[in-house]
């Protein structure tokens, strides 16, 4: 069976492989999910008729029980909480990769046991012990020592994962303040705690105890938590994703020291997906990667441009009559949309504006949103068409042309003092170029700031008209003007 | 005031008095007043004496400013740099007078910048009355009858009333030239659509931002180059506006006497600056004159009195604007808010003392110059620095190619064999997983992280084998394991699908 196995594995990797491939485009995308399924269910399936699996009844109730729960989540989640759904998953899989490093350790203490009591491994009595351990008795010395560091690492990024997860979940549902903040002594405690780590990885590879390992966890545990604690709102898009790559290299961790090669490729490919996402969130908010994990902002800090001039407001009426007479339309959603669940309202409006043939189009900012994505994955749900939805390199030189652009909820990255101002802290990061456009509508609660805090010039440029209130309250009020 | 503006001023608590048909030039009528709820005052006296706050357009004469009280305001037009007499009138009977020209040069005060609002009418009416004696189409036509060449229309300063002629000229379809002091407010001229004439004069040019946004007096050789490309232009132009006027001075000559002889028989000269002299020395206040050449040249002063309801409407919409600011609660009671910059800009008098000059406002008028552009790159400059970044790159790969292959030799030797087989397929794998997720769109990044969470529970597979251990420890974690692996297994993929199937093309 052990050849059995092993081919389903091959084929199960190549499916997640396909399934990965396949998100290229919205339509391929659909059959790509069937490939994650399958290779799922075969890898499963492989693992449960391959040697060593018992209690299969156990096993399958369990993923019964585990998928029940699955199934009802996912068909309530509001696509407005993906965010936190997601974070939630992930500390989900940095607990089950603890335990399974866990485990890993306690069978190599089974092993031990064993051998202690016979003289020579090959008379000891196996039969007693699962397939695992059997894997166990035959390693060597070296082997086993590659072995205690590698289920050290599983543990290790499977409790910073756990922890971080639970936190991120936490800021993202609301349930912890977003604000970033940190415990006196900042990341010194992190550096202290990594340290600490470090030391026991030494003392658990000389010595082979449970106690550095849960010393250790209890370290990771805390840098997880306090790591995520000192990033705040905005940020949380790069958090969740490294989180994502975390996740993946836990599984790649618990792979090797399990032997198995399909979740080293499976956990691999999780790892650099996450790595790659956090690296375009990084990227399209101009920061270093290290900056944003340690919080805070990073760049030159300096006198900032005064920004000067008014807000002025408008009422619907206003920008309902600029909405009639103009021929393109570029709508710009943020998080504001989301947490004001203005995404139907938007997407009416869009489709009134549609209908008198006027070119509407969405301008995604890869950061927009809590969560890579986020935004494009509100608007499908909202049934807008995903042909009219475009990024921002797609759409940015298209402003000049642009009758009216309309600003909903977002903030930071529809911000001109990232290319005017040089001493911004967030210059140099890619903006949506809106203020280019004829007129500019923005629809914001009050006027305060965003997260980060910086004024931003393009509520105060002459085309800028501010739109204020509740984004859903506005739309609506907007909609029944718009003929 | 017009009805509609007395409407607004309602909304801030204020009750509104007019004075008998004072709307009238206006095409408003004393009804229309009552019926937006004003009370309509038979006499100027009884109206100052029953109002609180009395707006007017003209500077006040000696009576008018006589019937001030204490506690009364005054919003008008005021002149205060030339009416000290008013000033030390309106101190000695303790009014507070607000002059709608001295209201400072600032974004936000823009909606109550009355001088703008005129000046915005005055350029407009200004090329319609040279339109109006000018003898030929504006636009270029080729009719049945012959091909009509454009009108060339020369607008010298493109401050508001320059910018409005600007407008004007190129939307009647003449040829637009336009020419200003201040280099920063080419790109203003040229997004109207008119040419900016530039000269050849290499001087450390002046900044309009540190003058609040107006122009100054330039230097002798400024001007010489500046009459001269005049004179260049004279003869080929049919339409000459000249707006150019410099705050508290005689306007500058910039249209001399040999430029208008120069010019062909049948060409206009509108001159806005008339009142304050003209920039052209044969230009007659008030008046329209008909030079030796045939030129025309309107030196009229009274602009915004020709467009009485449009004028009426804008000023009224400013004076509405400043009562704003003056009411910041809406409870009909003014706040006169010496800390606020536009208000203490354009108070003259204020509780029996004279406040006139003003201290300088807080904020800029207008952005300061930009910096020079970067200067353009040369191809083979260009070409250098594609090279010398492909070299750099060449060189970090290298580099991080060779570093990584020594640590993994390294590994290798003290690695065993059995680590190393799975090291390949872990290396392979990361490689494999960053050219697939570089594929995938920026728009499906959500979905990507949901069916990675799926995935990611293979770690089950490890639960999997733990659970037919014989310890009970051992078997409670896996089978925990093996429950959250559950949860996230089908959430991941039933959300993804559900997100999926939501993606749709119009």
């Amino acid at each position: 069976m052990q050849g059995f196995t092993t081919a389903a594995y091959v084929v199960a990797a190549v499916l997640f492989i396909l399934s990965l491939g396949g998100l290229s485009n919205q339509e391929s995308a659909k059959r790509a999910v069937w490939y994650g399924i399958v290779g799922m269910a075969l890898a499963v399936f492989a693992t449960l008729v391959g040697p060593g699996s018992g209690l299969w009844l156990l096993s399958l109730l369990l993923i019964a029980g585990g998928g029940f729960i699955g199934q009802y989540v996912a068909q309530r989640v509001q696509m407005t909480e993906m965010p936190q759904l997601v974070a939630a998953m992930h500390s989900l899989v940095g607990l089950a990769a603890v335990f399974v490093g866990f485990n890993a350790h306690f069978e190599i203490q089974n092993v031990a046991q064993v051998f202690a009591i016979v003289d020579s491994a090959k008379d000891a009595d196996l039969s007693n012990l699962g397939a695992f351990a059997k894997l166990i008795a035959k390693k060597t010395p070296a082997e086993l020592g590659i072995l205690h560091v590698e289920l050290f690492l599983g543990i290790f990024i499977g409790a910073i994962t756990f922890t971080g997860s639970v936190v991120a979940y936490g800021k993202l549902a609301g349930k912890v303040t977003s604000v970033a903040t940190k415990l006196p002594g900042g990341h010194a405690l992190n550096a202290a705690a990594a340290a600490l780590s470090v030391i026991c990885l030494i003392w658990y590879t000389a010595s082979g105890g449970l106690f550095p390992l849960i010393l250790m966890t209890l370290a990771a545990l805390f840098i997880g938590y306090h790591l995520i604690m000192g990033i705040g709102g905005a940020d949380m898009p790069v958090v969740v994703s490294m989180l994502n790559s975390y996740s993946g290299w836990a599984a790649a961790a618990i792979g090797f020291s399990l032997g198995n090669d399909l979740l080293i490729v499976v956990g691999a490919l999780v790892g650099s997906s996450g790595a790659i996402l956090s690296y375009i969130m990084c990227k399209a908010m101009n920061r270093h990667f290290v900056s944003v994990i340690l919080g805070g902002f990073g760049g030159p800090q300096g006198e900032q441009m005064a920004v000067e001039g008014e807000q002025i407001a408008i009422e619907a009426e206003g920008v309902a009559a600029a909405l009639n007479d103009a021929d393109s339309v570029v709508i710009i959603p943020g998080y504001g949309m989301a947490v004001a669940q203005a995404q139907q309202s938007v997407s009416e409006l869009v489709r009134k504006l549609r209908a008198q043939g006027k070119n509407v189009r969405f301008a995604i900012h890869p950061v927009a949103g809590r969560l890579p994505g986020h935004m494009n994955v509100l608007l499908a749900e909202a049934k807008v068409p995903y042909d009219i939805v475009l990024e921002m390199d797609e759409i940015n030189d298209d402003f000049p042309d642009t009758d009216v652009a309309i600003v909903i909820g977002s903030n930071d990255i529809v911000n001109p003092a990232a290319q005017e101002d040089p001493n911004s802290p967030i210059a140099g990061m890619p903006v949506l170029e809106c203020w280019k456009a004829k007129q500019v509508f923005v629809s914001k609660r009050g006027q305060g700031t965003g997260y980060s805090g910086i004024e931003n010039p393009l509520f105060f440029k002459e085309n800028t008209r501010m739109f204020y209130g509740d984004a859903k309250q506005s739309l609506d009020k907007l909609l029944p003007m718009i003929d | 005031m017009t009805p509609e503006s007395a409407l607004q001023l309602q909304k801030l608590g204020y009750e509104c008095l007019i004075e008998k048909g004072a709307g009238l030039a206006a095409g408003f009528s004393d009804a229309t007043y009552e019926a937006a709820g004003v009370e309509v005052v038979k006499t100027a006296a009884a109206l100052w004496k029953a109002a609180d706050i009395v707006a007017k357009v003209r500077q006040p004469t000696e009576a008018e400013l006589k019937r001030l009280t204490k506690g009364k305001t005054l919003i008008s037009f005021f002149n205060p740099a030339g009416n000290e007499e008013g000033m030390e009138l309106a101190k000695s009977k303790g009014a507070n007078v607000i002059a709608m020209e001295m209201v400072p040069r600032i974004s936000r005060a823009q909606k109550m910048d009355a001088l703008s609002s005129m000046a915005n009418i005055a350029g407009y009416r200004a090329v319609i009355e040279a339109g109006n004696n000018f003898g030929r189409f504006f636009t270029g036509q080729v009719t049945a009858a012959g091909k009509v060449p454009p009108a060339k229309v020369l607008i010298v300063g493109a401050g508001v009333a320059g910018l409005a002629a600007i407008g004007t000229s190129t939307s009647l379809g003449a040829i637009t030239l336009a020419f200003d002091v201040r280099p920063e407010v080419a790109e203003q001229v040229e997004s109207m659509g008119a040419e900016f004439v530039y000269l050849d004069f290499e001087d450390d040019s002046q900044d309009g931002a540190a003058t609040g946004g107006y122009a100054s007096v330039q230097s002798d050789e400024f001007r010489e180059a500046q009459l001269a490309k005049f004179r260049e232009l004279a003869p080929e132009v049919d339409i000459v506006i000249t707006t150019a006027l410099i705050p508290n001075r005689e306007a500058p000559e910039l249209w001399t006497k040999d430029m208008v002889e120069a010019m062909k028989p049948g060409s206009v000269i509108v001159d806005l600056a008339a009142e304050k002299g003209g920039n052209c020395k044969l230009t007659v206040a008030d008046e329209k004159v008909v030079t030796a050449n045939g030129v025309t040249i309107i030196g009229y002063t009274d602009f915004p009195s020709r467009m009485a309801a449009q004028s009426s409407s804008l000023y009224a919409t400013n004076i509405r604007h400043m009562m704003t600011d003056l009411t910041p609660e809406k409870d009909g009671q003014i706040n006169h808010d010496m800390e606020d910059d536009v208000i203490r800009g354009s108070t003259v008098t204020f509780e029996g003392e004279i406040t006139f000059p003003p201290p300088p406002p807080k904020i800029q008028a207008i952005a300061a110059q930009k910096k020079p552009e970067v200067k353009e790159l040369t191809p083979e400059e260009k070409r250098a620095q594609e090279v010398a970044a492909f070299k750099a790159q060449t060189k970090q790969q290298f580099t991080l190619l060779g570093v990584g292959g020594a640590l993994l030799l390294l590994v290798g030797l003290i690695a065993p064999a059995s680590f190393m087989q799975h090291f390949i397929v872990f290396v392979l794998a990361i490689f494999v997983g960053f050219q697939v997720i570089w594929g995938v769109a920026h728009s499906l990044h959500t979905p990507l992280m949901a069916i990675t969470n799926a995935i990611s529970s293979i770690i089950i597979v490890g639960a999997l084998m733990q659970i037919g251990s014989g310890s009970f420890l051992v078997i409670l974690l896996a089978a925990l394991s093996v429950f959250m692996a559950g949860i996230n297994i089908f959430g991941g993929f039933l959300v993804t699908r559900r997100m999926l199937a939501m993606f749709q093309k119009s």
